[in-house]
């Protein structure tokens, strides 16, 4: 067994590292699962509803956008629709950090289940010095899933108790997460293009066309400005 | 704690839709290799789809959000992650308060 034992320990520094990094991103989550579910009980949903939703989907965004929508009876193609463009970033997002993980194929097939922006942005910026262990991501992915299931059950049973959330500025919460993580990327002249190009067509397509087209053509600006941004200079290996 | 029946199959379908998103990335990374122009897109991928997603937020709402935002970008290079939550957050409700 002592073979086993640096395994281990390295484990448990990944897992406590994953724990660590996950811990902002999970408060942050709070209140806005909390408000999901009370919005989401507005629209006529039960809080088993809820729970079964943020249980099998996990994904905020496509949640609330579907909520936004939300008709009785449910217009199942619709939101499957809605709900596709919203988490068709995710393709991209594993993709990227597919080769990053350091696990197999039917352990990602397992872990992807809970790529979420958060637990996805801080594994990027982990595998910029370190390869992203099955602890690390089983650490993050078990809490922010279990804060988030829970959040918005109580949110929906509580319902109309906790009053506007924009009062304490909990709607704001996950943006300022956003720059926070979009900061770690660093600030080269390559990223400060990609960022500027991104937030610029985003914010243009959101207004014109109407969401959740922004992510997309926000997402595809940033990364052709990258590609211009780079030069033919960079293609020597 | 009731489950009607159109509810579930809307939630089963949108379940199914978000799983096949996160696992298609699998299928394609394994047959990229990629250098140059084409590494610098695909590093770009990160800070590219976050800002997409909160660009409204920062840029559509409205002076408070914006401001906001712009003091948050300020923290986030000198700060801890859950600070720059907090200032932000912070800046937000105040600015809300006095704009």
């Amino acid at each position: 067994m002592d073979q086993a034992n640096p395994y281990i320990a390295s484990a448990r520094r990944d897992a406590r590292a994953g724990l660590r990094d996950i811990a902002p991103a999970a408060i942050a989550a709070v209140p806005i699962g909390l408000l999901f579910g009370a919005v989401a009980v507005t629209k006529g949903l039960s809080p088993a509803e809820v729970a079964l939703m943020s249980a099998l989907v996990f994904a905020g965004g496509a949640q609330f956008a579907a909520i936004e929508t939300w008709t009785s009876p449910a217009p199942v193609l619709a939101l499957a629709f809605g709900t596709f463009l919203i988490n068709v970033r995710h393709v991209l997002m594993g993709a990227s950090l597919s080769p990053k993980a350091d696990l197999s194929r039917g352990g990602k097939l397992a872990a992807f289940f809970f790529l979420t922006d958060e637990s996805w942005a801080l594994a990027e910026r982990r595998a910029l010095d370190r390869p992203v262990t099955g602890a690390y991501w089983a650490a993050m992915a078990a809490v922010l899933y279990f804060n988030w299931v829970v959040s918005t059950t109580l949110g929906a049973v509580l319902g109309s108790l906790l009053g506007d959330p924009a009062r304490f500025g909990a709607d704001f919460a996950f943006t300022a997460l956003f720059i926070g993580l979009v900061a770690s990327f660093g600030r080269s002249r390559v990223t400060l293009v990609t960022v500027a190009a991104s937030a610029a067509v985003a914010a243009l397509v959101h207004r014109f066309v109407g969401a959740p087209w922004h992510v997309a053509s926000g997402a595809l600006a940033g990364i052709a400005a990258a590609y211009l941004a780079a030069g033919e200079g960079s293609s020597r290996p | 704690m009731s489950i009607d029946a159109t509810n579930l199959l809307a939630i089963l379908a949108m379940a199914l839709v978000t799983y096949a998103t996160r696992i298609a990335g699998l299928f394609v990374a394994d047959r990229l290799a990629l250098t140059g122009r084409a590494k610098a897109a695909f590093d770009a991928i990160p800070p590219a789809v976050l800002v997409a997603v909160i660009a409204p937020t920062a840029l559509n709402s409205g002076w408070p959000e914006a401001i906001a935002a712009a003091i948050a970008a300020v923290a986030a290079f000198r700060l801890p992650l859950l600070a720059t939550v907090a200032v932000g957050v912070a800046a937000v409700v105040l600015l809300r308060g006095i704009m």
